[in-house]
């Protein structure tokens, strides 16, 4: 067996986009936002528990209860305060789907919901921990923000953007300790890819934990003399159309990389748009729909296609096609 | 300003348990649709709650922040709470008849806000006692006073099967939350038919009480027996409470009450709207 592609773990130290909850959380409340957070009995791996220890009276554990959660979020929502609920991805919507989409979605509550431990990078605990579908659920309801942070420092901009406003979101977070991309700080604006390499051959589109490899890709690329631009689009909903429309028109070949299945999350959205818009040759890096398994969160996402190298591989086949 | 400051005479009561039985009726009637069974069951419910005094509400201010609110968790069963706010002033009850038609404000389960007055969406059973957590959390963190922003969650005996009420019903106890009054209405059928049929949920009195709320039951077609009972359990402060009433679903019109599964969603034809009408005016109920 082959060491992993991601065991090598550059400077800064790593941080897992999860760990930017508990911080954040407790910066709100310390700024003086009308905050009030929920956990249902996994407040320490969420982080809700710095909330706990800092502002016991903004924080409560619903215990194991997902659907109690969300619509115990929606009724605090409705007396004015701002509400951040947080579980597992697998956990939230998957448990409580329909509690989000009737409570939350239709109500159009100030309910933000944070869900950690997203994607097959979970690891050890295996399919039923792994969330691969969480994207397409949520972007599938009218009327809420969904973001996926790169690192720990977009997802710490993106979790205190969230309570400026009155809207539902719902921003996934990861659990492993993850390279930062953002070392000189991220100005994480809803809606707004961010171009982080210009090019002029392809795009290269990520989001989460898939922006890290595709920038490594990237300089592969241009060592072979392929021109790779990069944008971060960590909004899936609303979703940058016209980023994604100008990179078409300017590069003519669009790569999509992201951990979640190919069907329904990142890649879906930008080939809706690519089919109406301005229809260029596309490919896709992600889960090629398949339950996830036990192992560590690096040899999954070798197993899994979630790679460097997997990008790499796309971006020539789709410069091919061109 | 409220309600609870002018409570009807037991006449008075009696009269709006007609009116709003007459609304259920002619609304189910216009859509060819909706659930007139589990509305008919719940009439004094609704009527004890709006016009006995029991909930502090202002149909002038719908969004008065301290007022009590009336949600509706079995949230099929919209045209008792459509008939008893257009009684109660929310709007104009010339809009009834357009109840699940498009574009109305009444729409087919309830929607938050529409019309002001809805406290909550709801159609898919089970949420609205979580809900009323939620309410009564941020009540106690805004520190209102133990009397103000009470909450009054109507649930079906059929929607007990869901099991997010349990969720509810724990955490309203670990919490604390006496604000919160549940109110069943205990008509014994649900979609599929008779309740001991599908799933039982006796002894239920026995299991709410096994979760720490206070229980009281109660004749639920007795309006001032439902009132009392309610009034009661809104100046409790050591437990969230239930009402348990006792109701037929179908009640006040005789071929609804003996073939309740056969109308827990539909409406009546030209013929069986002018006997419903008929047999409230004679005040069967």
């Amino acid at each position: 067996m082959t060491t992993s592609r991601w065991a090598a773990v550059p400077e800064p130290p790593p941080a897992a986009t999860r760990e930017a909850y508990g911080p954040a959380l407790v910066a709100l409340a310390e700024a003086g936002h009308d905050i009030v957070a929920l956990d249902a009995d996994l407040s320490a791996s969420t982080g809700g528990n710095k909330l706990a220890a800092a502002f016991p009276e903004r924080w409560f554990t619903v215990g194991a209860a997902e659907q109690n959660m969300i619509s115990i979020a929606a009724g605090l929502a409705s007396t004015g305060k701002t509400v951040y609920a947080a579980s597992f991805a697998v956990f939230m919507p998957g448990h409580c789907f329909d509690q989000i989409r009737v409570q939350i979605a239709q109500q159009r509550m100030n309910v933000k919901l944070v869900a950690s431990h997203g994607g097959i990078s979970v690891g050890e605990d295996g399919a039923s921990a792994q969330a691969i579908e969480d994207l397409a659920l949520m972007t599938s309801l009218p009327g809420i923000n969904v973001v996926v942070p790169s690192d720990a420092v977009e997802a710490d901009r993106a979790i205190r953007r969230a309570a400026e406003d009155d809207q539902p979101w719902y921003i996934r977070l990861g659990r492993p300790k993850l390279p930062i991309v953002y070392t000189e700080g991220a100005s994480f604006e809803l809606g707004k890819a961010d171009q982080l390499r210009d090019g002029s051959d392809l795009t290269l589109i990520a989001c989460g934990l898939m922006v890290e490899p595709t920038l490594r890709a990237a300089d592969t690329l241009a060592a072979e003399g392929l021109s790779a631009r990069v944008l971060n689009v960590a909004t899936l909903k609303p979703l940058d159309e016209d980023a994604i429309v100008r990179a078409a028109n300017d590069t003519g070949a669009i790569v999509c990389a992201e951990e979640h299945n190919v069907i329904g999350g990142l890649g879906s959205a930008v080939a809706r748009t690519l089919s109406r818009r301005c229809p260029v040759p596309m490919e896709q890096v992600g889960i090629e729909d398949r339950f996830g398994q036990s192992g560590t969160w690096t040899a999954l996402l070798d197993e899994y296609g979630l790679t460097a190298e997997a990008v790499i591989t796309a971006a020539k086949r789709v410069v091919a096609r061109k | 300003m409220t309600t609870n400051s002018a409570p009807a005479q037991t006449d008075a009561l009696l009269d709006v348990c007609k009116r709003i039985r007459r609304h259920i009726v002619e609304m189910t009637h216009a859509a060819q649709s909706g659930h007139p069974g589990g509305s008919l069951s719940a009439t004094e419910i609704f009527a004890a709650l709006y016009f006995g005094g029991v909930a502090r509400h202002d149909p002038l201010n719908p969004h008065w922040d301290r007022r009590d609110r009336v949600i509706l968790s079995k949230g099929h069963a919209t045209p008792v709470v459509y008939a008893t706010l257009a009684q109660a002033g929310y709007f104009d009850a010339q809009l009834i008849p357009t109840f699940r038609a498009l574009g109305t404000e009444l729409q087919g389960h309830v929607v938050r806000n529409r019309p002001p007055g809805v406290e909550m969406s709801g159609g898919a059973l089970g949420m609205g006692l979580s809900f009323a957590v939620g309410i009564a959390l941020g009540h106690g963190l805004d520190g209102l006073p133990d009397d103000e922003g009470q909450i009054f969650v109507v649930v079906g005996d059929g929607e007990l099967n869901e099991g997010q009420n349990w969720e509810a019903i724990m955490s309203a106890s670990h919490f604390g939350l006496h604000r919160i009054t549940a109110i069943l209405d205990r008509n014994h059928f649900q979609n599929d038919g008779p309740g001991d049929e599908i799933m039982r949920i006796d002894p239920v009195a026995d299991k709410w009480a096994s979760f720490g709320w206070g229980v009281q039951e109660v004749d639920g077609h007795d309006v001032v027996a439902v009132r009392d009972a309610l009034l009661t359990a809104r100046g409790r402060n050591d437990a969230p409470q239930v009402v348990i009433c006792e109701t037929v679903k179908g009640r006040g019109v005789s071929f609804m009450a003996e073939n309740p599964a056969g109308w827990h969603g539909k409406g009546p034809s030209d013929e069986q709207l002018a006997q419903a009408l008929e047999e409230i005016d004679g005040g069967l109920s």
